[in-house]
């Protein structure tokens, strides 16, 4: 016979048991839901056909899904995006925890946090009034709306993730190491990049991955501030659709189970392996910095 | 004891030297000087200064916001607090730290380290310097074929010595120890002590142990801090035979400390 109090133990267990498994279960339905609703439309257009045409005119007919434009398309922002907020973020993030006074270090941190708490919605507003003008008048463009704005406002929301973790990366290194190459007569410049840098290296890379990461999931912004047109781009200047954009803006207008429909879940498909292999590798950098 | 005139075969010579942490007084008139070829042995209890005064000797201090500093220090008749740069002073007073903690790197990495870093990229150069760090650190032979192992695979001593060889490779004048056998067996602190005496005939070494024996086996000085202030300082045998103050002849007899 089960006590009182040894029921309510079971209770507590049991329930803390199931929100700890609904994460993952959660996490699961999606994929089995992204996967049943997707994957029929590769048996009825043939991959190559998907993944490397060049051509996405969803609703003329005959319909073609070639959704390499909308992978190149994303591809190109995120590493725009990277190749501006990587090296800003990652100096940024030895600024922080090696060099700032403490009284800028803490102003630093707590606005590099609220700037990943601006939803994305008003970057890619103040994108659109205020860096759009500007990259058509500075190129001279019929459009200002490119890869490049794109870049520039994704790399503002890769920051946060990628100068906090960074940080913590940094300040992580032990003070003995700083020492060790002080010691040796190295500048404070040669010791942040020699040893600090070397020795944080895992826990950045972790950081920029977790950054690119969220980049390529990014929509409402992209979908703002590229152009949206579903074509290989040529430059960074030229307006690009990445697949988030996509799906979000044609979501809406197909009917339900059509070629369409299945179409859009595929690039879902596509884009869920992506960010999957980006945080797997990020995670395997974070366990290398634990042991 | 107080010396006064800096002599050309002082390495280091220190006057009046007053160290301050914020309201805490570290250091107060310490005048002292080391000669070339010497080790200076400098014993005392916890908190008496010993520490503070080596890292004042290379200027690691200075990564403290409330360090205050007064005083002259000449390394080799020169100001190390006006007349050197922090990068320039360090690289020629070495310092070996209590625990041996090497660099997340490769042996050979390690002791390359320094070289590099002041300017020396050829192979065959930073090979030779390599080698002849680590058989003077008295650690050659243990490593030698293992050269590119990361550097944590070594024991607690060998992992000592290879600090010794790391700091020997920038070729510095003088070498501070900062107790640099507390975390070692008898056994790896016996081949410290070994190379210390090898060593001091091309550099001249200040030893900071709470091991008041160690201090009696390796140095040719010794002097005696108590609460940041320098009691007394003298030739090793007559420091330890007959000491002038009575509260160092209490130290050293293990009444206190």
């Amino acid at each position: 016979m089960m006590t009182l109090r040894g029921l309510r133990e079971f209770c507590i267990e049991k329930a803390i048991f199931l929100c700890g498994v609904a994460a993952v279960v959660f996490v699961l339905l999606i994929f089995t839901f992204l996967m049943r609703e997707g994957f029929s439309l590769f048996f009825k257009i043939p991959m190559t056909e998907l993944l490397a045409g060049t051509h996405w005119y969803p609703i003329s007919d005959p319909p073609r899904f070639g959704i390499l434009p909308l992978i190149l398309g994303s591809l190109v922002v995120t590493v725009g995006a990277t190749v501006l907020a990587v090296p800003v973020g990652v100096a940024s993030a030895l600024y922080i925890a090696e060099v700032a006074p403490a009284g800028i270090r803490d102003v630093m941190k707590a606005g590099i946090e609220m700037l990943a708490a601006i939803p994305s919605v008003v970057i890619g507003f103040i994108g659109m009034v205020t860096l759009v003008p500007f990259v058509k008048r500075l190129f001279g463009l019929p459009t200002g709306l490119t890869a490049l704005s794109g870049s520039i406002m994704l790399g503002f929301m890769a920051m946060p993730t990628i100068v906090s973790i960074a940080e913590d990366a940094i300040a992580a290194v032990p003070t003995e190491y700083k020492q060790g190459a002080l010691a040796l007569g190295a500048t404070r410049w040669q010791m942040l990049y020699r040893v600090v840098l070397h020795a944080a290296s895992p826990g950045i890379l972790a950081a920029v991955m977790l950054g690119i990461g969220r980049v390529i999931g990014e929509t409402m912004a992209v979908m703002m501030i590229t152009g949206n047109a579903a074509v290989i781009p040529e430059s960074f200047l030229a307006p690009v659709r990445t697949m988030t954009a996509t799906i979000a803006a044609e979501m809406g207008e197909t009917v339900k189970g059509s070629l369409h429909y299945q179409a859009l879940f595929a690039i879902g498909i596509v884009l869920f392996s992506i960010t999957f292999v980006v945080n797997l590798v990020a995670d395997i950098f974070l366990h290398k910095i634990k042991r | 004891m107080v010396e006064t005139q800096p002599h050309v075969e002082e390495d280091i010579f220190c006057r009046d030297l007053h160290v301050q942490f914020g309201e805490h007084r570290a250091l107060t008139g310490i005048s002292l000087s080391v000669h070339h070829g010497e080790i200076l042995g400098i014993i005392g209890p916890a908190n008496s200064g010993k520490t503070t005064f080596l890292r004042t000797l290379n200027r690691l201090n200075e990564r403290e916001r409330s360090f205050r500093v007064q005083g002259t220090v000449l390394l080799k008749g020169a100001d190390i607090f006006s007349q050197i740069d922090t990068a320039t002073l360090r690289k020629r007073v070495g310092m070996i730290f209590a625990l041996p903690i090497p660099l997340p790197m490769t042996i050979f990495d390690n002791v390359a380290y320094g070289p590099r870093m002041h300017g020396i990229s050829s192979r065959a150069t930073l090979e030779g310097i390599v080698e002849k760090s680590l058989q003077q650190a008295f650690l050659w032979d243990e490593v030698k074929d293992r050269l590119n192992e990361s550097a944590f695979k070594l024991s607690g001593g060998q992992q000592q010595r290879l600090c010794i060889a790391r700091t020997l490779a920038v070729g510095p004048d003088v070498i501070l120890y900062d107790e640099p056998c507390s975390g070692l067996d008898p056994i790896s602190t016996a081949r410290v002590e070994e190379s210390m005496i090898e060593l001091k005939k091309s550099y001249t070494i200040i030893l900071v142990t709470n091991n008041v024996k160690q201090a009696s086996r390796v140095s040719d000085r010794t002097a005696f801090f108590l609460m940041g202030e320098l009691v007394e300082i003298g030739d090793t045998g007559a420091l330890f035979t007959g000491p002038l103050d009575r509260r160092t002849e209490e130290y050293i007899s293990g009444r206190f400390g």
